[in-house]
């Protein structure tokens, strides 16, 4: 059960070797979370993720999960929900294609968005399924400042990241009233693995502040986290920006 | 999206909000629910027997996700809750079967109010043996939380004055529980995890009129205040102090110290002495639904501390007051906990046994020192325990106070205060409790292996479940 600050018990990572997610997971291991599922494909960044959290004191347990095939998820997920409660589910898989690439390979573009959105539609609701059975718990979806507005630099990755936050929106306005709480994290450019020699953007962040906001966000039972906070404020100006002049900023 | 449709009744508000004029009766209601302090919601199926063959059949009809009574919403935490599993609003039970207005008994629901208990019985002239800082609680929560008052240090908790209770066990049967026995001990104090109590027997206290004769003083500091607290409080049927955890330095738990009696009839003026049974409960206002959050912040925490300290009175004796300012002040503003916002707040409450005085001193140092904006801490001596095995109350110290949960460091401080309270064999309260660490309550509950044992005899399928026991592991 979370606590009266929103913290979990029991966390399930959907993208078990997202480095936000294992910032997250870390931090809340730290205070109350006891029991965490990894879910995956199996690799052993997958089972060094396990091991870091292990070493933390959390029980972790690794089960093999692809978000590219939707058909399985009932099934996976289904056996996790089935050992106990989950309080937490952080939907944090997703990739960021190559765009230039992509653009001349449909396929790979596809790719992107069957990850990015198909499978975060399917895995999210059969989680907020299980969740609503439970009566309660928070859905975490890790979406993105692209998904905000359409940047000629990347705007596959952002196109998915888009549907996804409407997604999880009506999701959250779909589940108000039964117990589960839906929080969509908006984060500007976060320095991982995943954003390895891009150019860094300004106002770029860390996955640990990332994971700072999400606590905040729980205890807060917020519905829409941006991180940084001031990303609220900046794209909700950009909104408004003619594509004219947009189309020639240097994002 | 057929899936998610849900027939919520109220816009995931509380049960504590729905209207009067739809009771929920036997068709199960899915609602969210909370404590008292407004954290952590949970949907639920709420129902509401109307007679125990009805509250028998909710508990023969609990499913996989189990049922847990629930009185008046008063506990603090997640204890009446739970999620995706039945709560049985028991305010339905609401009768009072006899009265032995010579011996000093009564029988009723377990749905029955302290507050109506104090209506129908103060004309007769007797009183609750046992009244927490609000009348709105149940009788069944007051066994299930084993409730104690300002005047523990006399009478001990809610607990020592029930004769026996009716209760309605995880195979639908009703047993009748009389003093002394494993399951009477299990359930005084043990949050409905046993079963439904649907009526209860408790002796009641005997007095002449409906005024408190109260005293007040100020003390300076902590030491000032613990050391009036143990030179006054055996002369007091009730005894407390507020104290105020804002002041920092030399002032540090500065406090405001009252001591009352039930006032003897020649001690009332003569136009009191007429009717002096009469017994008046003023009501304020509901505080509105929409408050916003911070509104209890430092500042004006602080200066309401400033005044309310400055407004008592160095030292006064005898003034009469009714019982429901000296007891319940609270209960004059409806719906008061919406005063700390949507974020809601958390009660702290723990007590450290007599000769522990330094962790007490080190707990309210670091409140104090963490700025914690608590208008409402209280700071009591109890007297002997009573033999529930989850009973709150030991011989000791026990500091309660409310905190917004929006504070930020709260959760880490809190959890340090734990290990403090933890590490002196004290405990916290249950029935406030919406955050402790699971690992840490079978050092502050000894018996916590005896009553998760008969849990798991008297209630193998594990009927009785409430987000506390999922949440603790009970």
């Amino acid at each position: 059960m979370k606590d009266a600050f929103g913290l979990p018990q029991s966390l399930l990572v959907l993208g078990g070797t997202s480095e936000i997610a294992l910032a997250t997971a870390r931090r809340l291991v730290a205070r109350r979370t006891r029991v965490v599922w990894l879910a995956g494909r199996p690799s052993p960044a997958l089972e060094t993720a396990a091991e870091q959290l292990r070493a933390v004191g959390a029980d972790v347990h690794t089960v093999a999960f692809d978000a590219l095939d939707p058909d399985s998820h009932e099934a996976v997920l289904g056996k996790v929900f089935a050992e106990g409660d989950i309080d937490l589910v952080l939907l944090a898989f997703g990739v960021l294609g190559d765009q230039a690439h992509d653009e001349r390979d449909p396929a790979a573009a596809v790719r992107v968005a069957q990850t990015n959105y198909t499978g975060a539609v399917s895995a999210a609701l059969v989680s907020a399924r299980a969740l609503q059975t439970q009566g309660h718990g928070s859905l975490v979806v890790l979406s993105s400042v692209a998904g905000e507005r359409a940047r000629r630099a990347n705007f596959i990755y952002g196109s998915s990241k888009a549907g996804l936050d409407v997604f999880a929106q009506g999701l959250g306005d779909a589940l108000y009233g039964t117990g589960v709480h839906v929080m969509v994290v908006r984060p500007g450019f976060v320095r991982t693995r995943m954003t390895a020699g891009l150019p860094q953007a300004p106002l770029a962040t860390t996955p640990e502040a990332v994971a700072t906001a999400i606590e905040l966000g729980l205890r807060r039972r917020s519905e829409t986290v941006w991180v940084p906070g001031a990303l609220r404020l900046v794209m909700s100006a950009l909104r408004h920006v003619p594509r004219a002049v947009f189309r020639r900023l240097p994002l | 999206m057929s899936c998610f449709k849900n027939n919520r009744s109220h816009k995931g508000d509380t049960v504590a909000d729905m209207p009067a004029s739809t009771p929920p009766g036997t068709v199960p209601v899915r609602t969210t629910v909370t404590g008292w302090g407004r954290t952590a919601p949970t949907a639920a199926r709420v129902v509401r027997p109307r007679t125990y063959e009805e509250a028998a059949a909710a508990v023969r009809g609990c499913g996989s996700r189990g049922g847990i009574p629930r009185g008046l919403g008063r506990a603090y935490g997640d204890a009446a809750q739970n999620a995706g599993g039945f709560v049985l609003d028991m305010t339905g039970l609401d009768r009072i079967h006899a009265i032995d207005a010579d011996g000093g008994t009564v029988l009723c629901d377990a749905g029955v109010s302290l507050h109506r208990l104090m209506e129908v019985l103060l004309p007769l002239g007797w009183f609750v043996p046992v009244t927490p800082g609000t009348r709105q609680v149940t009788v069944g929560g007051a066994i299930g939380a084993d409730i104690h008052g300002k005047n523990h240090h006399v009478s001990g908790s809610f607990s020592r004055h029930v004769l026996s209770f009716e209760l309605l066990t995880a195979d639908g049967e009703i047993r009748t529980v009389g003093r002394g026995t494993p399951l009477f001990d299990a359930t005084a104090g043990g949050m409905g995890l046993t079963g439904v109590i649907l009526t209860a027997t408790v002796r009641l206290l005997p007095v002449d009129t409906a005024l408190m004769s109260v005293d007040t003083e100020r003390a300076t500091d902590l030491d000032d205040l613990m050391a009036r607290l143990t030179a006054t409080d055996h002369r007091h049927r009730y005894s407390v102090a507020w104290i105020d955890l804002l002041a920092r330095g030399a002032a540090t738990g500065r406090a405001v110290l009252t001591c009352g009696d039930h006032a003897p009839l020649d001690t009332l003026p003569a136009r009191a002495r007429r009717r002096p049974l009469d017994f008046r409960t003023p009501r304020l206002p509901s505080a509105p639904a929409f408050l916003p959050e911070g509104l209890l912040s430092r500042t004006t925490v602080g200066l309401f501390n400033e005044l309310w300290y400055r407004k008592a009175p160095r030292a006064r004796t005898g003034e009469l007051q009714r019982i429901s300012s000296f007891f319940h002040p609270l209960d004059g503003v409806p719906h008061w906990n919406r005063v700390y916002g949507r974020g809601g707040f958390v009660q702290y409450q723990f007590v450290v046994g007599y000769g522990r005085e330094d962790a007490l001193r080190r707990i309210v140092r670091r409140i104090s020192e963490h700025r914690c904006p608590s208008f409402l801490a209280v700071l009591k001596r109890f007297g002997e325990a009573d033999p529930g095995w989850l009973s709150f109350p030991l011989p000791g110290w026990t500091l309660a106070l409310d905190i917004p949960a929006s504070l930020p460091g709260l959760g880490a401080l809190l959890d340090q205060l734990d290990e403090e309270v933890a590490a002196a064999g004290g405990r916290v309260y249950l029935a406030k409790d919406a955050r402790l660490r699971p690992e840490l309550l079978a050092a502050m509950y000894p018996r916590l292996d005896d009553f998760r044992d008969l849990r798991a005899k008297t209630d193998p399928r594990g009927v009785f479940v409430s987000d506390l026991s999922r949440r603790l592991a009970l």
